[in-house]
């Protein structure tokens, strides 16, 4: 069937060297290797979700009166359309809840799958010569679904989300110079105005989504264009590319995860509450809950602010708030080390060569170190993000758990580096025993009495 | 009657005191004069020891008598001998307070009935946040201390207010998004207040209790009057907290109400352990790869 609607199309299109050649593509067989397509399939589930809840969406933030069975304490407020239309949408829609639940657990998702795809290629070194291009379109993808979750989820105007634009507004602001023009453009005039909920909207479900769509097309021609990467297992050279071929093995594989990918994200919208808005209640602008933290990806930056110095520097017509250090130089300056990282590696290793074999993680010290230090970073600014439900759970003062993450924050990552240094190094020598010593002889002994050369052991 | 009633305090009272005091004090004899007159660390054995413990309530032989209404000198009777044994030593016998513990003059019957209703009070350690519990008196006993306390200097205080949980939850949700959940949290799981203290989930308290906090404010709470927050806009926040014991969630399992932090650690345990599972089920390991090229 396959080849009848090859040969059709190359009938009309002359496609099929292309086809050919496409189908047979080497894929790795790695796992790691589909940490990326969990991303893909993500990227495809939330624009099909998405563009279901468009149908029943009002992004208006005109007033209205809610009248619905749904939240019985709200029957009869004055919210905004924006608000009544998510609840609506949850509960007088066919599946609306179902579909706005997976939606929002696929953003979640989404983030999760770049971070840990990106950990794989970071800690393999598959971003190396000629791969940098990728590695910075990937930064800019993570980027990008970071700042549409925050724009989706802050678009039902509940009162969490609220409170998240709020304090997005005070950061845009904070910025020296031009913090005023740019949280202008924005949120069209001074929080909360009016405009803003059309302005989200449009960056939500229009710009964002249509970048991601180019960037993610560049990515993936870039990778077919380059072919992977594969690991330096026995068959595998610099000029070869070992792997199953895209039909049929890999993309039954493929398919396998396309489906495990929707089908958990639609058991987790049915079965599991995500963002219960319902419970939140309208925004006013005076009012705000505790506990507040806003989703995971967006969460590092919450604890950066929660720990972040009290330096306000006041000039004589200007002053520089307290937010623009952990909320915007500390992101910028995370987000360039990893831009630069490419180049910073080539600098100090002095490598200008061009690798299509990855390294393990144990090869590379410095790299490994570096990627245990930031994620650590990271991984603590995220823990910080939620220090007031730890304090509770642990019953410590919220301030003092502050404090411990402060000071973590500027310590165990360099502790974590160093011991993945140790560990970097001892697998090292492990490694280069057992180069050194590559087999065991084994003698047999016949029943004669006589010795032969039996089989030949590795030193695993 | 009256004579019955005060032989029974007697009998409830007798265990733990002899507990405390080799001669059994009778039952006509002040215990107040007894415990005040010792030393401050026997006092606080004696307070201590003498705390009930939560499963078995200590009972008077008043539970046929419905608490404090029965007739109001006995009541006095029961809350002055309950007050000298469990309450004397911190806020001492006049009710103006010593070292170890605040004056209950105008603290009011509803701050009372809260903190010895929640089983905030007594308080093992003087000065430490009071945690909620099982009350470590019966009603009853409960009814006639805070009558003792009432009329001996607490009563100028907020009284206990009166609720009807029949009130308006539509009112009373605004009330609660604009008053409570700041700190109580958007469903009243209860969050951190800063400096240690804790603002406590709400589905443990009773309607009362949740009046009775309103109006006195514990620990740093706000305290809101009839002006702040009117009858019945208390009524219909109380009936606004109760549908909070039973949460609806349309949505399925809520994760505990934890809000985004619950839902980032889901995303990654069930979405992400579940991708990677099938990863490793259809992918292969280096090892494996290594097997195949030998």
């Amino acid at each position: 069937m396959i080849r009848r609607l090859v040969r059709a199309l190359d009938d009309r299109l002359g496609a099929a060297p292309f086809l050919r050649h496409a189908l047979h593509k080497a894929f790795p067989d790695h796992w790691s290797f589909m940490l990326g397509e969990v991303a893909a399939y993500c990227f495809i589930f939330i624009l099909l979700s998405g563009t279901y809840l468009t149908f029943f969406f009002h992004p208006s933030l005109q007033q209205t009166v809610y009248h619905g069975a749904g939240v019985p304490s709200l029957d009869g407020r004055v919210v905004s359309d924006a608000y009544a239309s998510v609840l609506d949408l949850s509960f007088q829609t066919q599946a609306g809840l179902l579909i706005r639940q997976a939606h929002h657990w696929c953003a979640n998702l989404f983030a999760a799958a770049i971070i840990v795809h990106m950990s794989r290629v970071f800690f393999t070194g598959a971003f190396r010569k000629p791969r940098e291009i990728n590695w910075f379109v990937g930064l800019t993808l993570l980027l990008l679904v970071m700042a549409d979750g925050f724009s989706g989820y802050s678009l039902p105007d509940d009162a969490l989300s609220g409170a998240g634009l709020r304090i997005a507004y005070s950061i845009a602001i904070g910025i020296p110079f031009i913090g005023d023009w740019i949280a202008s453009l924005i949120f069209g005039g001074r929080f909360p105005s009016p405009a803003f909920e059309g302005r989200l909207y449009a960056l939500h479900i229009l710009f964002i989504p249509l970048a991601l769509a180019g960037l993610i097309t560049v990515h993936v021609m870039i990778l077919w264009h380059q072919k992977h990467t594969q690991f330096p297992t026995p068959g595998k050279r610099e000029n070869n590319v070992r792997g199953s071929p895209l039909w049929p093995t890999y993309a039954v594989r493929s398919t396998a995860l396309m489906m495990a990918t929707f089908g958990v994200l639609l058991l987790l919208g049915g079965l599991v509450e995500i963002n219960p808005i319902w419970n939140y209640g309208p925004y006013d602008p005076w009012t705000v809950a505790s506990p507040a933290q806003p989703d995971w990806y967006v969460g590092w930056l919450d604890g950066s602010l929660r720990l972040g110095p009290r330096w306000a520097i006041y000039f004589p017509h200007h002053a520089i708030s307290t937010l623009f250090w952990p909320a915007v130089v500390l992101p910028l300056t995370f987000f360039a080390i990893l831009y630069a990282w490419p180049w910073i590696e080539r600098r100090l290793q002095r490598d200008d060569r061009y690798h299509e074999l990855l390294q393990f993680p144990w090869q590379n010290p410095l790299r490994t170190s570096f990627g245990v230090a930031a994620l650590t970073f990271a991984g603590i600014l995220l823990a910080a993000g939620s220090d007031d439900v730890q304090a509770r759970l642990l019953s410590v003062p919220v301030q003092s758990l502050a404090w411990v993450y402060r000071i973590a924050l500027w310590t165990v990552p360099w502790i974590c580096a160093a011991i993945a240094w140790r560990i970097c190094i001892e697998l090292q020598a492990r490694h280069a025993y057992k180069d050194e010593h590559p087999e065991r002889l084994v003698l047999v002994r016949s029943a004669q009495g006589g010795y032969e050369e039996g089989p030949r052991l590795s030193t695993e | 009657m009256i004579a019955l009633l005060a032989l029974a305090g007697t009998f409830a009272l007798a265990p733990a005191v002899a507990h405390a005091s080799p001669a059994p004090v009778a039952a006509g004899a002040a215990p107040a004069a007894v415990v005040a007159s010792a030393s401050r660390a026997t006092a606080r054995i004696v307070a201590s020891d003498m705390t009930p413990q939560p499963q078995t309530p200590p009972r008077v032989a008043v539970p046929n008598v419905p608490g404090a209404r029965h007739g109001h000198v006995d009541t006095m009777k029961v809350g002055a001998e309950l007050y000298a044994e469990h309450c004397i030593s911190c806020h001492g016998a006049t009710l103006h307070g010593t070292g170890d513990g605040p004056s209950l003059i105008g603290a009011g019957t509803a701050a009372a009935d809260f903190m010895l209703s929640t089983g905030r009070m007594p308080i093992e350690v003087p000065y430490t946040e009071e945690q909620p519990g099982p009350p470590s008196f019966p009603p009853e006993q409960i009814a006639a201390l805070v009558a003792y306390v009432g009329t001996h200097g607490a009563g100028n205080g907020p009284p206990i207010p009166r609720v009807a949980p029949s009130g308006d939850i539509v009112r009373g949700r605004a009330i609660f998004e604009e008053n409570c959940q700041q700190c109580h949290g958007a469903v009243g799981t209860g969050a951190v207040a800063g400096f240690g203290w804790i603002a406590p989930p709400l589905p443990i308290a009773t309607n009362v209790q949740v009046a009775e906090a309103v109006r006195f404010g514990p620990g740093i709470m706000p305290r809101f009057d009839e002006h702040a927050i009117s009858p019945r806009d208390l009524d219909a926040l109380v009936a606004y907290v109760q549908t909070l014991h039973h949460p609806q969630d349309p949505g399925g399992w809520s994760v505990e109400a934890s809000g985004p932090v619950g839902e980032g650690l889901i995303a990654f345990v069930v979405g992400l352990g579940v991708t990677i599972l099938v990863m490793r089920l259809v992918g292969e390991t280096v090892k494996q790869e290594q097997k195949s090229e030998l």
